[in-house]
């Protein structure tokens, strides 16, 4: 008696038949090389965790867990690390730069997929990954010297007629509005666009075009289209892609560091100067830290590091399922 | 999930497509059915069903719209006394947009508007997002190319890149004109090769007339001895460092991420998954905490800041970048390659060297450059490994060094306009050399991608 029903016949001639191959000497040599430089990868990770798990634990205990992770001061003569305030004004940064940054990638991701006349594809295509590869000092400097006296202008517009919403709100009246989380955000979401947009152009142009086309031939207008086939289609995708982005503004150093003052509290009011990053602070700190700053730095980083971690898991999770299905 | 099913009216199709043809296959032995246009138009099979619903009285409501939008918000800017040009720019990009979807609203039908509404916003985006980057690229190019060209009066400046000018215009009219009889199929052994000469020599000679006039001393000499207040000075230093360092982080990361691509693609080994799971990883690695993993293990444990330990921290954020592109080029050969090689009684090992690599040969650079191009301009790692000096140091294996990005950041912490001005010109020298890098890369993974597609 047959354990199964016999396969269907047609349905394996699709099937290419696996290769069956005895492995020479030289194959296991090759074999051998390749997984030892993928083990590389692997022992480059595992020891970044554990090198800075074992440098940042002096600080860490010296300090005490909690305080690390919710102080926010910054005393090393006091052995007194606190990163609680810079964790919120990195958050804060990060989250500025997707409110700005993902209205714009969603719509040029759509723009070069659906709207653009088809020869021009190509350029945007080549101008996105050309904008993720221009350096981010150079896009600090353009954020520090072109933008930041026109922002403030924005911001001083925000503050006096948005001021019913309360991270928009001043402290006091004539703080000063240069050097703030809304620049740093601004600069940062120029930053992360082409990585959101290049992540889920790709997820958005894998929509079978028959649907597309069956939705259009329905009579459904492109918007129509758009929002019953592609968008439903490359959700996942999209937020995957929202949230590399996410992980690429939490640890933007040096665009950041180079547009905002530091300042170890947290600070809310997103138009008013000061803010800070994990990353800011130990690019600021790192050339005169002796001692056990340094490993306070490092605590900061790996505080960094598994933030981040978390955040590209995650978001790695969701577009690769997403293509899967796709 | 419903479709809209309301008629649009405006709805043209210019372009169509052979459904039979979705997947490039020419099938010219079927007789076209009776129903289908007996000649349909030449369409290339790659381009997408794209109608296009933007006719004469949506042209006629876009320039309402903009007119009536100028004119509202400049009234109401006089009548509520504000001044600032942007609650004029805010109130006339919104009365334009609300403008758009009205009289289309008025005109058609409530999906119709929608979908105008839609069109503008998203257009809205793409224009915001070309005229950032051109608006940073040209801010940086102004800031910092007076430091990197000699001083000439300003009628010598117009000549020369008038000239330059007129140069590259003919090297694209005769492009231009050759390429249109070759598509009409009357070129010649002659018109094939006049491009190329023709190219070539506008080339030679808009080097012959730009060259004179850089500034050699910038990229000749270091800025060691160089008051903050002196003229002179440049970026040797820097150059050397980066050369040095680029070149050990390639040396480094390459052999190792295209080793590890062949290893997810080809091998499929039992690693295959977490490996890639931590690629994916490294690849959203903060490019601070790469160069903070290299000063806890290397220069805080006795080495001290050196070139060498920079090339490990920048080969850290290329590993994942080139990994991968180069799988990705690895996913896009023929599996049929393979099978030959291995149906021919190839082990594996020789199918993939004397097979697959070499036809991957010009994607695999590609992916290298582009991952050079995002290792170059890294500032924060190389900051935390090579520390950066202003003497010239050329032993990456001891002492701090300097390299492009680190020469800039030195000089934009100090308050004074002669190191700034060093600063963005040594930006011009940064951005251009990304850009060749980037468009070299795409040049080569074109030609690449045209060889492996036999087209």
């Amino acid at each position: 008696m047959p354990d199964a029903p016999a396969p269907d016949a047609a349905a394996l001639d699709d099937v290419p038949r696996p290769i069956v191959q005895s492995r020479t000497f030289g194959d296991r040599v090759f074999r051998g090389i390749s997984a030892g430089a993928a083990a590389t990868c692997l022992l480059i990770m595992f020891t970044t965790g554990v090198f800075l798990t074992w440098k940042a634990l002096p600080a860490i205990t010296a300090t005490g867990p909690t305080e690390f992770l919710t102080g926010d001061t910054w005393q090393p003569d006091d052995e007194a690390f606190g990163v609680g305030g810079l964790l919120v004004n990195t958050i804060m940064i990060a989250l500025t730069a997707l409110v700005i940054g993902v209205p714009i990638a969603l719509g040029l991701a759509l723009f070069i997929n659906e709207y653009s006349p088809a020869r021009m594809r190509p350029y945007l295509t080549g101008g996105v990954d050309l904008l993720a590869a221009i350096p981010s000092l150079i896009f600090g400097m353009w954020g520090l010297y072109a933008l930041s006296e026109p922002l403030s202008g924005v911001a001083e517009w925000m503050a006096s007629h948005l001021n019913a919403i309360p991270i928009f709100r001043l402290t006091e009246p004539d703080v000063s509005l240069t050097r703030s989380t809304f620049i740093a955000g601004f600069v940062v979401a120029i930053m992360i666009t082409p990585v959101i947009t290049s992540v889920s152009r790709d997820v958005m142009a894998q929509v079978p075009r028959v649907q597309c086309e069956g939705a259009l031939g329905l009579g459904g207008s492109r918007w129509g289209m758009i929002r019953d086939v592609v968008l439903p289609f490359g959700k996942s995708g999209i937020v995957g892609s929202v949230l590399l982005g996410f992980g690429r503004a939490l640890g933007e150093t040096i665009a950041v560091v180079l547009v905002i003052d530091l300042v170890f509290q947290p600070n809310l009011n997103i138009l008013e100067q000061g803010s800070g990053s994990i990353s800011a602070l130990i690019a600021t700190k790192f050339g005169e830290a002796q001692g056990l700053e340094i490993n306070g730095l490092i605590a900061a980083g790996l505080a960094l590091f598994i933030m981040t971690l978390i955040v590209n898991l995650i978001a790695r999770a969701i577009v690769n399922r997403s293509k899967l299905t796709g | 999930m419903t479709v809209e099913l309301e008629r649009t009216d405006t709805l043209w199709i210019d372009e169509s497509d052979d459904v039979d043809d979705v997947h490039g296959i020419a099938d010219p032995v079927v007789e076209p059915p009776a129903f289908v246009d007996p000649e349909p138009p030449a369409v290339d099979p790659d381009v997408p069903f794209r109608p296009s619903s933007f006719g004469p009285s949506d042209r006629l409501e876009m320039v309402l719209s903009a007119v009536s939008a100028l004119a509202f918000a400049w009234a109401l800017c006089l009548v509520m006394d504000w001044s600032h040009p942007l609650t004029f720019t805010i109130w006339a990009i919104i009365w334009f947009v609300v403008g758009i979807y009205v009289t289309a609203r008025a005109r058609t039908s409530k999906v119709v508007a929608m979908d105008r509404l839609v069109t503008t916003l998203i257009w809205l985006s793409g224009a915001f997002a070309v005229a950032v980057l051109g608006w940073m690229i040209v801010f940086v190019l102004i800031e910092g190319i007076g430091g990197l060209v000699d001083d000439l009066p300003p009628g010598e400046w117009v000549a020369r890149l008038v000239a330059v000018g007129l140069m590259i215009a003919l090297a694209v009219v005769v492009r231009w004109r050759v390429g249109r009889r070759e598509a009409a199929g009357t070129g010649t052994a002659v018109t094939r090769l006049l491009p190329k000469v023709v190219g070539s020599a506008c080339a030679v000679g808009a080097l012959v007339v730009l060259l004179p006039v850089i500034n050699t001393e910038f990229f000749t000499s270091d800025i060691a001895e160089v008051g903050p207040l002196d003229e002179g000075g440049g970026i040797y230093h820097a150059l050397i460092g980066t050369l040095e360092q680029i070149t050990i982080a390639t040396v480094i990361s390459v052999p190792i991420a295209i080793l590890t691509a062949i290893y997810l693609h080809e091998i499929k080994g039992r690693l295959a998954v977490p490996v890639r799971f931590i690629v994916d990883a490294m690849s959203g690695l903060p490019s601070i905490v790469a160069g903070l993993i290299v000063f806890t293990v290397w220069v805080n444990a006795g080495q001290g800041f050196s070139g060498a330990s920079a090339g490990v921290a920048l080969a850290i954020i290329m590993i994942p970048i080139v990994t991968r592109t180069a799988e990705e080029i690895l996913r896009t050969i023929d599996n049929g390659l393979r099978e030959s090689a291995l149906a021919l009684g190839a082990p594996q090992w020789r199918s993939v060297v004397q097979v697959v690599l070499p036809t991957a040969r010009a994607g695999l650079i590609t992916a290298s450059i582009l991952g050079v191009a995002r290792a170059i301009g890294e500032t924060a790692p190389v900051l935390l490994t090579a520390f950066g000096s202003a003497v010239t140091n050329y032993n990456p294996f001891s002492a701090p060094q300097a390299d492009l990005p680190l020469f800039i950041w030195g000089l934009l912490r100090e308050p004074n306009e002669a190191q700034i001005a060093r600063a963005w010109s040594a930006a011009v020298v940064l951005l251009l050399l990304v850009l060749v890098l980037f468009i070299t890369a795409r040049v080569i993974g074109e030609r690449g991608a045209r060889k492996r597609t036999g087209r």
